[in-house]
């Protein structure tokens, strides 16, 4: 794990963890090396009538994370991340920072599958 | 005898621009009420509807299928040129090896063309499918596509494709002026909007209009609930000549009929002989069309 994908409706550590994936309003890359943090758009996919999912699930790969950390991913994209390698993690915390707190203590376990049908 | 266009019986699509108007309880009644044996194709393939009045005994029931490609994995090289080309996000590769979504595949072959490894093939895949079956003087046609399919317009030319030509035809038209209308709309040689006297009807009346304007198709109108017309649908449907085939009053034993699912021209003879009235003058304005045209 180095490179770690937060769905986000805001821009730092302290906003809100978008429970969305696909249809997220940004996407906040944490660096665990250099503990920095780069923020991605997620406009275009936000306006894809279909295929949000997909899209996203390529701009983290583009990024480079090889970890996810969303509220819920859909079945077209969980494949797609699948794929690539990335893990993905389903997480209820409200905030990123704690989001990412909990993934450091081990509390968050891979997900292997697709948590809800598509849209999200 | 039924009037022709193309060498073939005519076909007339119930269209409007938006749900609720009634488009299916006119579609239904107009059929019943034809005078002929007529063909009824449910174009809302999202969500057919018809046989639920219907109540055909038996139907045949054909696959519509959509070629979509298939990845060879030891041939694929992860290049990602497939996934590039495709808007529709129906193959994606992101240095990886391809991976194709069925429901989001359009069918349009371009990723077999610019794959530089010859790694994809393409196979049938099951978009829908086409019911036929008859009850009394109407020959259904029903489209219906598969959950999570997103071509929709491939399984409405699949019902076009099942209509005899001997037959006259009623094309139920999904609301909406989307694409799936237009594709339902390309089959028809004249258009019946459905609508309402509200401020929404009138709108969307406008735009199915443009809708069927730009298709170059003629249309007609069927005006629903109509009581007080405080939004000049009248005086625009003269502006603008549409001829108004039949003014439905705004009565509320049509919805109840039609929520047991029976057709009220069958249960009440007034409305049995409007729906008649309907089908004759449908049949002149079709003719003028022809008229014109030869
Ligand atoms: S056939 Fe066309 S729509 Fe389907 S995946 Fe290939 S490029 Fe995309
Ligand atoms: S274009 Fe061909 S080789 Fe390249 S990723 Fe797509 S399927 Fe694989």
């Amino acid at each position: 794990m180095k490179k770690i994908a937060f769905s986000t409706t805001g821009q730092t550590l302290g906003a809100e963890l978008d429970p969305r994936f696909g249809r997220s309003i940004h996407f906040l890359i944490y660096d665990l090396e250099l503990e920095s943090t780069q923020l991605l758009d997620n406009q275009q996919s936000r306006n894809a009538a279909q295929g949000a999912g997909i899209q996203a699930a390529e701009i983290i790969v583009r990024a480079g994370a090889d970890t996810l950390v969303t509220g819920h991913c859909g079945p077209k994209a969980f494949r797609v991340l699948d794929a690539a390698g990335i893990a993905v993690y389903n997480c209820a915390a409200p905030t990123v920072g704690e989001a990412l707190i909990a993934l450091r203590s081990g509390s968050l376990s891979p997900a292997s599958s697709a948590d809800v049908e598509g849209h999200w | 005898m039924v009037a022709k266009t193309h060498g073939r019986a005519a076909r007339i699509a119930i269209a409007s621009g938006k749900g609720g108007t009634g488009k299916t309880t006119v579609s239904l009644n107009l059929a019943a009420m034809f005078g002929a044996p007529v063909q009824l194709a449910d174009c809302d393939v999202e969500e057919p509807n018809l046989n639920l009045f219907l109540r055909c005994e038996q139907l045949t029931s054909t696959p519509v299928t959509m070629l979509i490609p298939e990845v060879d994995a030891n041939r694929c090289t992860g290049c990602g040129a497939c996934g590039e080309l495709c808007q529709f996000r129906g193959i994606v590769s992101l240095g990886t090896r391809a991976l194709v979504f069925p429901e989001l595949c359009h069918g349009c072959g371009g990723c077999i063309r610019v794959c530089p490894s010859g790694a994809i093939s393409e196979n049938p895949h099951q978009i829908g499918t086409i019911s036929v079956g008859q009850s009394r003087t109407i020959r259904l046609v029903e489209g219906r596509l598969e959950v999570g399919v997103s071509s929709v317009s491939p399984v409405i030319r699949a019902v076009h494709q099942q209509l005899r030509d001997d037959m006259p035809a009623i094309l139920d038209a999904p609301p909406g002026t989307s694409c799936p209308v237009t594709a339902t709309l390309l089959g028809a040689d004249y258009v019946l909007l459905v609508t309402d006297p509200t401020p929404f009807g009138l709108h969307d009346l406008k735009l199915a209009v443009a809708t069927a304007r730009t298709l170059n198709l003629p249309c007609g109108v069927v005006i629903n609930r109509a009581g007080e017309d405080q939004v000049g649908l009248y005086q625009y449907c003269q502006a603008e000549a549409l001829p108004v085939l039949l003014s439905l009053p705004d009565d509320r034993q049509i919805a109840e009929i039609t929520s047991r699912g029976d057709l009220v021209a069958h249960v009440l003879p007034e409305y049995g002989l409007m729906f008649t009235e309907l089908a004759d003058k449908l049949q002149q304005e079709v003719l003028k069309v022809a008229g014109g045209r030869a």
